[in-house]
């Protein structure tokens, strides 16, 4: 197998009920790629990625991260793998400053072995964490009660919960959703500087002109089956997904 | 006409102690460390004050205490409903009874039965920690239950006789004083646990946001585990405690009073801060011993006081008084 290869899944299924919601769907992802999961709504991309990272219970199909078959791991073991996901819906610790959202992450076996003994005050790696990633108007955010942040800030801090683990792949559940556009022209660069940090990200996305942007590559689901892969370019070329999307009818997406 | 709105504010030297965290004054220090200075005093002159009896009375109130602060820690801090009382009790009990008949001392069968005990009620209660809610509540219910019954059927342990001739603990000052002493431990050290430490934090998130936390890479089962096996731990103590108070031990170790009471001491003195299932023991135990004359009418007070803080007080006596300590109130106009 290639080396360079760091999550492949194959043949991936999971009905709920007479409802499929993923329906064999494949894919091989290269280190420090950006994939980007698309599709209309109800087309199974949180269920995808709940599969890939053991929240949900596989019907067929296997996962292969890293070498290592995780297919029937549970969730907390994939986490602890290095394989990281954020949640659409966060729920933040809301009477407690920001960074001390970070300190259970931090506490999991994972963040103690990749600090290899360097850990020290969890409250300061929680603050490093959180300043690194920047909010950039406000050098107060982390100490600020995270109840009373706006969406913008607590996504990236939902970012920082997956960072502290210092993941190998990062699945992001719709990073862009519910933000301004001012907000999300902030992610972009923040996404774009964890892919040169050599983390692999998967983001399933309804924003496609940010997405298009920074994704290498992108996976597109309909009705929990995979209609199209390929380049972000390419991919509104493909008959299939002018068809999910529009209904047929020719379209242009801006590469702007 | 004139409107009038309550304004609740923070009262200055609560917020000095809030943010700066540096002391720089007697009344800072004393407003941070007073309530809990003035819990030590109270458990410390109370005994002097009362007489022979009452002290047998605070001795089994103390046990209760115990166990009232293993189950709100367990149900505020950790989300499990748990109400394993009567097990905690009934294992630690009959474990340093068994111990103690077969020629082991005191002062080590109760140190062992609190340990020994506290790993076995986890190990029973470990397959059914992914459960939530009411259907821990119920598992956990059950089990003493079941061993009361399995106890009368065999004839195990003495059978429903329970074994008799056990050492006693005879000094009435060190009875109270020792159980005193270890709910103090237990209170200062789990909330310092639960308000300070990063363990707590853990803790919480599994009580609040379970799927953060296993996405964290943090297996939740053994943390529950965790919980359960402190809470434990303070129960089977009281147990092992109870048992050398009598020098008897027997079925009724396992009575679901043992589960139920903290039930009602959480809603009684609040639910919020560990000292509020202590406070709530504090007035429940007794009052029900004072209620003792009128039989089982007692049981009709008891739950007219119930559903008076359940309906109409549901914060607690604590929350109110933390609230008055840190807070004070006035009206503004609208």
């Amino acid at each position: 197998m290639n080396d360079n290869i760091i999550l492949q899944v194959k043949n991936l299924s999971k009905a709920f009920g007479g409802v499929t919601a993923v329906n064999d769907v494949s894919f091989d992802l290269a280190r420090g790629e950006i994939m980007g999961v698309i599709g209309p709504n109800g087309s199974g991309k949180t269920t995808l990625s709940n599969l890939i990272t053991g929240f949900i219970k596989k019907d067929a199909g296997s996962v292969v991260f890293n070498g290592k078959d995780i297919s029937r791991w549970p969730a907390y073991k994939i986490a602890d793998a290095g394989l990281a996901r954020t949640f659409q819906v966060m729920r933040p610790y809301a009477t407690l400053a920001a960074y001390k959202n970070l300190v259970p992450p931090l506490f999991s076996p994972r963040a103690r072995r990749t600090a290899r003994g360097k850990l020290g005050d969890r409250s300061a790696v929680a603050i490093d964490i959180l300043e690194e990633v920047g909010f950039e108007r406000d050098a107060r955010v982390p100490y600020k009660l995270a109840g009373t942040l706006p969406l913008g800030y607590l996504k990236r801090l939902e970012l920082c919960r997956c960072l502290a683990l210092r993941p190998e792949l990062i699945i992001c559940d719709e990073v862009f959703s519910g933000l301004s556009m001012s907000e999300i022209a902030s992610m972009v660069p923040l996404m774009e500087r964890l892919r040169r940090d050599g983390i692999t990200l998967i983001m399933v996305e309804h924003r496609l002109r940010e997405l298009f942007r920074i994704a290498d590559k992108v996976l597109v689901l309909n009705f929990g089956e995979k209609i199209a892969e390929g380049l972000s370019q390419d991919i509104f070329k493909v008959e299939k997904v002018k068809q999910a999307y529009f209904g047929g009818e020719d379209c242009y997406v801006s590469s702007e | 006409m004139q409107e009038l709105r309550k304004e609740r504010l923070d009262r200055g030297v609560k917020v000095r102690c809030d943010s700066i965290y540096a002391v720089s004054s007697l009344k800072e220090v004393m407003f941070l460390v007073g309530p809990g200075l003035a819990l030590v005093l109270i458990l410390l002159v109370l005994p002097l004050v009362v007489s022979p009896y009452w002290q047998r009375v605070l001795s089994i109130t103390g046990i209760y205490v115990l166990l009232s602060i293993g189950f709100g820690f367990l149900a505020n801090y950790v989300g499990l409903v748990c109400l394993g009382g009567a097990l905690f009790v009934g294992v630690g009990g009959y474990l340093s009874g068994i111990m103690n008949s077969v020629g082991v001392p005191m002062i080590l069968s109760i140190p062992i039965a609190a340990f020994a005990g506290a790993v076995i009620c986890t190990v029973l209660l470990l397959p059914c920690l992914p459960l939530r809610g009411v259907y821990f509540a119920i598992v956990s219910f059950v089990y003493p239950l079941l061993a009361a019954r399995l106890i009368a059927a065999t004839g195990i342990f003495g059978g429903t006789d329970g074994i008799a001739g056990l050492d006693v603990l005879t000094n009435r000052w060190f009875n109270i004083y020792l159980i005193f002493f270890v709910l103090l431990v237990a209170i200062f050290f789990m909330s310092r646990l639960v308000n300070y430490e990063d363990l707590g934090l853990v803790f919480r998130g599994v009580k609040d946001n379970e799927q953060a936390i296993i996405a964290s890479g943090i297996n939740i089962t053994w943390y529950k585990a965790q919980a359960v096996f402190i809470a434990a731990f303070l129960g089977c103590f009281g147990g092992a405690y109870l048992t050398h108070l009598y020098g008897w031990v027997g079925m009724s170790l396992f009575a679901i009073d043992f589960s139920i009471l903290p039930v009602a001491a959480t809603v009684v003195g609040g639910s919020g801060i560990l000292y509020g299932p202590l406070l709530g023991t504090f007035l429940l135990v007794p009052l029900s011993e004072m209620m003792r004359d009128y039989g089982t009418l007692r049981i009709v007070f008891y739950a007219v006081i119930l559903v008076f803080f359940v309906v109409f007080w549901t914060e607690g006596i604590m929350e109110y008084l933390r609230r008055k300590y840190e807070q004070f109130e006035h009206w503004v106009r609208v």
